[in-house]
């Protein structure tokens, strides 16, 4: 097959299905499971060797979506969140692994084979689950917190799992020592005593975060200098495939290494940038790796085993679903809460695949074992999302009512966010600050932003135009757009953006000149200045001055002036049709020609002056 | 039913507790507008025009302001200097205000005491205020006896801001409906002792 012909497939295979179930409400992850399906085990157009290959390569995926969360968690929240980590997290995994080791146990397998398919599928499928808590939007809800640090921890546990995995395999041909689980991972430090390896691992942990602090930053402004985008976006894809391969090397999860750098990343000025540049390679690479769970369902065994595997399936979405219903209620989760944590986290995870592999290579499990669990942790994927669904039909609609007073989370009052600061963007941020409000900076320059960061202003460097951009930037929840921009072009597109999608926010604007105010006008600016007027106006007070005008008269002239040109504005609009039709010329020249009498009549008085004074009543009136 | 043009100046509403409340029940009502002079001109840059054709289409005017130097703040004497144009407010074709009652109604941070000729301040509110009755009796207006609020800032702590926001509505609706005895609140020092008097005569009268 040729490489068109698979990306044909795939592309297709996706596109269909995901529009499908997207269309019918149920999400995307079950439309790429069902796509899998269909191009594998359906029409049988990849087979199970391959999909192994295309799964390794989409693991990529999990560790993009991870970098991605870990990007979006600033140190000082995951510090705050310790508790529900090690405490929610540690229980899971322990109750889970107790739990479920006892129940196979009780079937009659050896302790050791049981410890290994309990701890195994103990783990959820951070995919699917983060997944679909973003579709929805319920990943600040509690139980999608509560769900991200079980999720995060269960990561940190996979280490010490594939540490004594080779330990229990009883009667392995494998030797039994620590380094063994490793070497399936096929990284340097095979044969090294333990504590040289734990010593390398927190050596490489170190330099990552080192590195994140001081050699990104200045590689990144580099970069960015350049001003080319596609530069931009493998530079932050190379900070991702190195952490992950240097945390491979050393035989950690490459997850974790890569979310170890998001997070130290998180502080930066480049986060938005580099967050809506990876996006896109996290959500592709994660639908293929939905693919290839799909694909890989073997039905021959499947049917040949119908019952065995269903009742695994069912018995694991079970068996962990009444531990974290506990563990809910012994955190106290709001109703609505427990269940999305119940339900949500109730299937086995992607890393079953790699740790069920591994225990049938090491001799810990029986190939046909290994083969029937892999099948059975397939299926409870493919049940997460239904049970979602399940979640979203039968749970939520029941409590609306005290849903929606504890779910209103209040955004944070007063937020201003500016889009380009560049000379006229940069006096309205400082302004805003000395006045004490949350403001958040955008502009492509990184100069620019480097220079607003040493002043103290949340700035990030990017092209404000990019919608995904202005969402990281939190315009969900800012009051008022200030709209900043040097180009008159994508400042408009901008501004029209911003109005219908963020409907709340007021906008305001920088115009170039009135046409483009008329533009920005239509486009839904609600406050609008054209950017050199005020500063002319002033200038030209000073000539007036400086031509020997009193201050005050210079002042008059001025205010004069300003009010008959906000009137030319006012009366133009009707005029403008997108462009300068020859009604609008003669109606600017008729202004002018207005404005000359108006301001040159000074020596009329009372009330057709232009600049119009307190004037005591003429000699001549009767009534004097 | 006459319309009652409310000019209001106070650079700070955010500060008075008693003209934010007044403000308020002044908006809530019905044939009174309320023009917040400082929200309207920030800049001192008063459209006179506006201005105006506002007086024209108003049957009586009232300038409410807090009392800053025994006068009004600083906006509301540059609205005069600039709206009370010659050939609009007086001179011989300037007739756009004749006959129309003009009151007062200010906020003091004092207590009625010090506005007496052994008080304090050793004036009536009505003489301090001599600038603007000789301002209106000039364009032709009704000059009426000035409404005070006293000891402004404190009204609210003394639980007397209610009363004071009752006697302001009742006042306004008074001036609207054209129960208020012109003659009376005219000829009193101080509206406030007149107001019974001036509201109920001229209810019994109809």
């Amino acid at each position: 097959m040729g490489f068109f012909q698979d990306a044909f497939i795939y592309l297709l295979a996706a596109v269909v299905a995901v529009t499908a179930s997207h269309r019918l409400g149920l999400g995307s992850v079950l439309g790429y499971l069902f796509a899998g399906i269909a191009i594998g085990p359906v029409l049988g157009y990849v087979g199970g060797s391959e999909t192994e290959s295309v799964k390794h390569f989409a693991e990529f995926g999990v560790v993009i979506m991870l970098f991605l969360i870990g990007l979006e968690l600033e140190p000082q929240m995951i510090w705050r969140m310790r508790w529900q980590l090690l405490g929610l997290g540690g229980l899971q995994v322990v109750l889970t692994t107790a739990a479920l080791t006892a129940a196979v146990m009780a079937i009659g397998f050896s302790w050791q084979a049981a410890l290994v398919i309990g701890m195994t599928l103990a783990l959820s499928s951070t995919a699917i689950v983060l997944q679909t808590l973003n579709e929805k939007g319920w990943m600040r809800s509690r139980g999608g917190q509560s769900s991200f640090s079980v999720l995060l921890f269960q990561d940190i546990a996979v280490i010490p799992m594939l540490a004594i995995l080779p330990l229990l395999a009883v009667g392995a041909p494998v030797p039994v020592d620590g380094t063994a689980a490793a070497g399936a991972h096929g990284n340097i430090l095979d044969g090294f005593p333990g504590w040289f390896q734990t010593l390398v691992i927190v050596a490489t942990i170190a330099a990552i975060i080192l590195a994140g602090r001081f050699l990104v930053r200045p590689a990144f402004r580099l970069i960015a200098a350049a001003r080319m985008r596609e530069l931009f976006t493998a530079a932050a894809l190379l900070i991702v495939v190195s952490t992950a391969l240097l945390m491979d090397l050393v035989g950690v999860s490459a997850a974790l290494g890569a979310f170890l750098a998001g997070v130290v990343l998180s502080t930066s000025e480049y986060r938005h940038a580099i967050e809506s540049d990876i996006d896109p390679f996290k959500g592709l690479l994660l639908g293929l790796f939905f693919i290839s769970v799909g694909a890989g369902i073997d039905f021959g065994l499947l049917f040949s085993e119908f019952f065995l595997i269903i009742g695994i399936a069912l018995g694991i979405i079970l068996v962990k679903s009444l531990v974290l219903l506990a563990l809910a209620g012994i955190f106290r989760l709001p109703w609505q809460d427990t269940w999305m944590f119940g339900l949500g986290l109730a299937q086995s995870g992607e890393f079953a695949f790699v740790l069920f592999g591994f225990a049938g290579s090491s001799g810990a499990l029986a190939g046909s074992l290994v083969e029937i669990l892999i099948l059975a942790v397939s299926f409870t994927m493919l049940l997460t999302p239904l049970l979602f669904i399940l979640f979203e039909r039968y749970v939520v609609p029941r409590t609306v009512s005290s849903v929606s007073r504890p779910a209103d989370e209040i955004p944070e009052p007063g937020t201003v966010v500016i889009a380009g600061v560049g000379r006229v963007g940069q006096i309205i941020a400082r302004l805003m600050m000395a006045e004490g409000y949350k403001i958040v900076v955008l502009d492509h320059d990184p100069n620019l932003v480097d220079r607003m960061r040493q002043t103290g202003v949340h700035s990030y460097y990017g092209d404000a135009t990019r919608p995904d951009l202005l969402e990281a930037a939190g315009l969900a929840e800012a009051q008022v757009f200030v709209a900043a921009l040097d180009d008159q072009n994508q400042q408009t597109a901008m501004v029209r953006h911003v109005a219908e999608h963020y409907p709340k926010c007021r906008i305001v604007a920088r115009a170039y000149d009135r046409h483009h105010l008329y533009e920005l006008e239509k486009a839904g600016a609600h406050a609008i200045e054209r950017e050199a007027f005020e500063g002319a106006l002033s200038l030209g007070k000073r000539t007036l001055r400086e031509l020997g005008l009193h201050p005050f008269r210079a002042e008059q002239k001025v205010r004069a002036f300003r009010r008959h040109d906000m009137q030319t504005v006012d009366v133009l609009r009707d005029y403008w049709t997108g462009g300068m039709g020859k009604k609008y010329l003669n109606a600017v020249r008729e202004r002018l020609d207005e404005l000359m009498q108006v301001m040159r009549s000074d020596r009329i008085a009372g009330r057709n002056m232009p600049d119009r004074e307190w004037t005591p009543p003429p000699a001549d009136d009767s009534e004097r | 039913m006459a319309h009652v043009l409310v000019l209001f100046a106070h650079p700070r509403t955010d500060r008075s507790v008693a003209n934010t409340a007044l403000v308020a029940a002044a908006r809530a009502m019905e044939g009174v507008e309320l023009i917040d002079l400082y929200g309207e001109y920030p800049d001192f840059d008063i459209d006179i025009d506006r201005e105006q054709q506002r007086l024209i289409a108003a049957d009586c005017v009232v300038l409410q302001h807090p009392v800053y130097w025994y006068s009004c703040p600083a906006l509301m004497k540059e609205w005069q200097d600039l709206v009370l144009e010659y050939d609009f407010a007086y001179g011989s074709e300037g007739t756009a205000l004749v006959d129309k009652p003009l009151l007062q109604i200010a906020t003091c941070g004092t207590a009625r005491e010090a506005y007496r000729k052994k008080g304090k301040y050793e004036n009536e509110l009505r003489t301090l205020f001599s600038p603007f009755e000789q301002t209106a009796k000039f364009c032709g207006m009704r000059y009426l006896a000035p409404f005070g609020v006293f000891s402004a800032e404190d009204a609210a702590e003394e639980g007397r801001l209610d009363a004071i926001v009752a006697d302001y509505r009742r006042l306004l609706s008074a001036l609207r409906d054209g129960t208020l005895d012109l003659e009376k609140a005219e000829a009193a020092v101080l509206l406030n002792d007149a107001l019974d008097e001036a509201i109920a005569s001229e209810a019994a009268a109809e």
